[in-house]
């Protein structure tokens, strides 16, 4: 309830401060909010920096996500600072409730990205970002338990994206790659590192389509660790992306997690708001 | 993964549909007159916009009308030969900031949508126009 609360007054505040809010990049160009905080899809993080800062502008965002399958829900809420579309900074909080065991695991995560090259319309190569994001468990009872090194680590990445403009019958095609270092089990909820392994270079992607200006229909695939030995699968999800303004967006997705913590099938819905000033 | 192959099955269709029709671009825009229209209603945006009027301060609109109607018309493969002044030396010395670029790319858009210009039109267009940029902004 108090997500919520918080949410709408986020809402508000976007409405009264839209006259201070950056605008500089076309609309949708910036893309929404990952789990994790960063400016991404759902699941994977982007080469696109969170907001409509352009480089003489500064922007902040706050978004809450909600990820609800068959035995767990994860929570996440977060912002990010785009400086100059050169520097993106953000924050965010998880919390994931795990029904079976009556507990809830938190975790923070900082992130940072750099924006190395380009810009997703309009240069000839695409866009291109090195971020990294480090995550802490605010209690590493649990990943302790299931087998995890660790409590905290960091992973980097580097992602590549373009938007090419009227390419698929003559809507407009996007897609991102990402390759990630990461130690995390299951995003690091349940820990860094394990009996089965630790670090390792992992593949993520996304791509859409522009069915209108405000909105886009598309996929993402996400390479997972399986350090625990419990099985754990890619992330898969296909999402509708609602971008009406330069001040809001919310997307919808249906997940495909795979098997958590040994349960198998986690399958179920996400929903993400955004707010831009 | 059966929802990935749909989606790629769905946008194949849509691939098909296209290359259909008979139509070149500016036939579908209906010709000097369709480009005349969206160049109207683009002015008509610019002149009601408080963030870059000012790039317009001393411009000729009579001059601007006839040469972005021609070089619009040559873009969408019209038969028409813009031989006016380049996009670098009409736009040297106005320090054209990314942000207004896109804001006037945000003016075209609503002055195609004006127009009733489709989605997939507009899109040819501005596909066509974006390579431009770099001629014409921070210079």
């Amino acid at each position: 309830m108090k997500r919520i609360k918080c949410l709408l007054a986020g809402l508000l505040l976007t409405t009264s401060f839209s006259s201070l809010a950056s605008n500089g990049k076309l609309l949708a160009t910036p893309g929404v909010s990952q789990i994790e905080g960063s400016g991404g899809g759902g699941i994977v993080p982007w080469a696109q920096l969170a907001g409509y800062a352009s480089e003489d502008e500064f922007s902040v965002n706050g978004f809450c996500s909600r990820a609800d399958v068959t035995d767990y829900t994860l929570d996440v809420c977060g912002a990010q600072l785009n400086l100059f579309n050169r520097i993106e900074l953000s924050y965010a909080q998880q919390r994931f409730d795990v029904p079976a065991l009556d507990t809830e695991i938190e975790q923070s995560i900082t992130g940072a990205k750099i924006r190395l090259y380009g810009d997703i319309v309009y240069s000839d190569w695409p866009q291109l970002s090195l971020g990294l994001q480090h995550k802490s468990l605010d209690d590493g009872a649990v990943a302790t338990l299931v087998g995890a090194q660790d409590t905290s680590g960091t992973d980097y990445y580097l992602a590549a994206s373009k938007l090419h403009l009227g390419a698929i019958a003559g809507y407009n095609w996007f897609w991102n790659v990402t390759t990630r270092y990461s130690e995390a089990n299951q995003l690091g909820l349940l820990g860094y590192g394990g009996g089965n392994g630790s670090g390792k270079v992992l593949f993520e992607g996304s791509t859409a389509l522009f069915f209108s200006r405000e909105v886009a229909v598309g996929i993402e695939y996400r390479q997972k660790n399986n350090n625990l030995n419990l099985g754990e699968q890619d992330w898969k999800d296909l999402f509708v992306a609602w971008m009406p303004n330069k001040h809001v967006s919310v997307t919808a997705a249906y997940l495909d997690l795979g098997s958590i913590a040994g349960a198998d099938d986690q399958t179920g819905w996400y929903l993400s708001v955004t707010g831009y000033w | 993964m059966k929802s990935v192959a749909i989606f790629f099955i769905c946008i194949i269709l849509l691939n098909g549909c296209s290359s259909s029709t008979q139509l070149s671009l500016y036939q579908k825009l209906d010709g000097k007159a369709g480009l005349a229209r969206i160049v109207d209603s683009f002015i008509y945006q610019i002149g009601n916009d408080e963030q870059v009027i000012h790039y317009f301060e001393h411009s000729n609109i009579a001059h601007f009308r006839q040469g972005f109607i021609t070089h619009m018309c040559m873009l969408v493969e019209g038969p028409c030969e813009y031989d006016g002044d380049s996009m670098v030396a009409i736009h040297t010395g106005m320090h054209i900031t990314e942000k207004d670029f896109n804001h006037v790319v945000d003016l075209l858009i609503n002055a195609m949508n004006e127009q009733n210009i489709n989605h997939n039109l507009q899109n040819e267009i501005l596909s066509r126009m974006a390579p431009l940029r770099s001629e014409i902004i921070k210079i």
